[in-house]
């Protein structure tokens, strides 16, 4: 039988540890699952607390095929994380999945930037890895990572390319954000850049966007927005996007668009990953 | 053992329908099931010209169930009769048609552009809470009720059902005004008009502040309505609200309801409505019931 992403799976939790405070590394094993996933895409958790009802939906911060396993990192905010994290190795899980469509890797040839902020980072660990495998050599991916004071996964991704750090705290790497930081140290390698990915909170996306606006930089962003289902059903989790790109509709926002400018998208099936420039923020 | 139900003089093969803006026009669930195998699809709402909804956030999580302001995000009438209905028609189960409005003469655009398509049944939805005008406001006057049913009754070729908003002091005066308005069926319940607050961001959860809420948590007030409309009118009813199980069906059958619609849990569980329906027939091979309709409406 063929492979069914919208039949629930039930599956085991291999680990799930706390890695810095707050934040979550989880790994499931789920079968069949991961002959069908690309980066960028995630997987709907049930918690099944009895009164919670919706999924937690998650990126798939790693794939291991061998192993049959994905890895998920998660950030705790609410009761679903929180009863989330007490699951532990051997409990069972539902997982619904892989959901919605992931980076594009076919643009990922040449320079390659890759910026990752807080828990929106963990999708682009899988990515960088596929880059690599596919392309070796072909592929330089420069990687900047920003965080508020912890950092995590920052030793993995120095396996596929070069590595820079910011934090708001300082604590580590630059002090300040990921765009203060690319303006200040990266500024000279900004031209060689041939196609950029990211994942982070939405105020790091939407000064992105002015970056890549001002350098010319294609690329693609993975967007969070609070969802229902997970599968294009319920219409929560939408996303305005430009009904085209241009001089004048690139300086719209949320506040400012008007009907004919945009059309909603949803982040769960449409995306979560989209075009850079057509998003409204 | 008999599952078939009649409703409104339309035969349908079971009585799982799936409840409007819960299952789009199917073709997210075509894959995982087997739409033939469902009673009905009852569409997401659709309005005479595109809109767009509500700003986001549009859904909330609340205990045992959920609040959402979608807003009714649509592609208007003339691309459902295009695309949807094609689609569905592949298919060997009844399309019912949720149709929205801001005004009477919206709700009559719409019900008049279906006159000549190929659907099953309308089912006129006056219980949105999630827009501004139209919608809900309908469903808590009886006497706007009465004039929406009876214009769009008017116009339409095909059976109409109303859909009911639980958001009033009394249902039944609702249920007896769209009896007066000509309506052949009733749906019910819509959602419940609820609100969340972030406590650390120190504001509402969605968007629009306010939203409707549904899922399991509703269901024991769906299950009274039902029961209370069903005290006050002959029209057959169409029982929605919180229904997980194939057991919750059964209730909803009891209460007084020919029919029932899935919808909240198939945001849940892409499944939802075949588990719905092996649970109906689990009860009734336990029960050793024969036939579905002989439990309709047994509480007195």
């Amino acid at each position: 039988m063929c492979y069914n992403p919208l039949n629930k799976v039930k599956c085991r939790v291999v680990h799930n540890n706390e890695i810095v405070p707050n934040i979550y590394d989880m790994s499931i094993d789920v079968g069949e699952m991961v002959k069908h996933i690309n980066p960028g895409q995630f997987v709907n958790l049930y918690v099944k607390g009895g009164i919670h009802l919706l999924p937690r939906p998650i990126s798939i911060c790693e794939v291991n095929k061998k192993e049959k396993t994905i890895r998920v990192i998660y950030a705790v905010v609410g009761e679903g994380t929180k009863i989330l994290s007490s699951r532990q190795k051997r409990d069972s899980i539902e997982v619904l999945g892989p959901l919605g469509k992931g980076f594009e890797i076919s643009k990922g040839k040449g320079n390659i930037l890759i910026v990752g902020g807080g828990v929106g980072t963990p999708p682009l660990l899988e990515l960088a890895k596929i880059l690599k495998e596919i392309y070796g050599e072909k592929v330089k991916l420069t990687i900047v990572l920003g965080f508020k004071n912890d950092i995590f996964l920052v030793d993995e991704f120095k396996n596929y390319g070069d590595v820079y750090i910011a934090t708001d705290s300082g604590r580590q790497g630059y002090k300040g954000n990921v765009i203060e930081m690319i303006e200040d140290k990266l500024l000279p390698y900004i031209d060689t850049i041939d196609y950029l990915y990211s994942c982070g909170p939405t105020p790091m996306l939407k000064g992105l966007q002015k970056f890549n606006i001002k350098h010319s930089i294609k690329g693609e962003f993975s967007l969070e927005e609070r969802m229902g289902c997970g599968f294009g059903a319920c219409v929560g989790c939408v996303i305005p996007i430009r009904n085209s790109v241009n001089k004048d509709s690139i300086n719209l926002t949320k506040e400012t668009m008007k009907d004919n400018d945009y059309i909603y998208k949803k982040v769960c099936k449409d995306g979560p990953v989209f075009d850079c420039l057509e998003v409204i923020f | 053992m008999n599952l078939g139900v009649e409703f409104c003089g339309v035969q349908f093969k079971n009585p799982v329908f799936t409840a409007s803006g819960t299952f789009n026009s199917g073709r997210e669930f075509a894959d995982v099931i087997d739409l033939n195998q469902i009673g009905a699809v009852i569409v997401k709402g659709v309005s005479n010209k595109p809109w767009k909804g509500n700003v986001t956030p549009r859904i909330a999580e609340t205990y045992g169930g959920m609040l959402n302001a979608v807003g009714l995000q649509n592609p208007g009438i003339d691309v459902f009769i295009r695309e949807d209905i094609p689609f569905l028609r592949q298919y060997d189960t009844k399309i019912i048609v949720n149709i929205v409005g801001r005004t009477v003469d919206e709700y009559v655009e719409v019900a008049l552009k279906l006159a000549n398509a190929d659907v099953d049944m309308l089912e006129l939805n006056i219980s949105c809470p999630n827009i501004k005008e139209g919608g809900v406001a309908f469903g808590v006057d009886p006497n706007m009720a009465e004039l929406v049913t009876r214009e769009v009754k008017k116009v339409a070729k095909q059976p109409l059902i109303v859909k009911l908003s639980p958001n009033v002091t009394d249902i039944t005066k609702i249920a007896k005004a769209v009896e007066r308005g000509g309506a052949d069926g009733i749906s019910l319940i819509n959602t419940l008009i609820g609100m969340k607050i972030d406590i650390h961001k120190r504001k509402t959860v969605l968007g629009r502040k306010t939203g409707g809420l549904s899922g399991p948590i509703i269901k024991p007030v769906a299950i009274r309505m039902v029961y209370q409309v069903r005290q006050v009118t002959k029209l057959p009813i169409i029982g929605v609200g919180g229904i997980m199980t194939g057991e919750d069906a059964i209730e909803f059958m009891m209460a007084g309801a020919s029919a029932i619609s899935v919808g909240t849990a198939n945001l849940l569980n892409p499944r939802a409505t075949m588990k719905v329906l092996d649970g109906i027939e689990n009860y009734m091979k336990t029960y050793n019931l024969l036939d579905i309709n002989k439990i309709v409406g047994i509480i007195e």
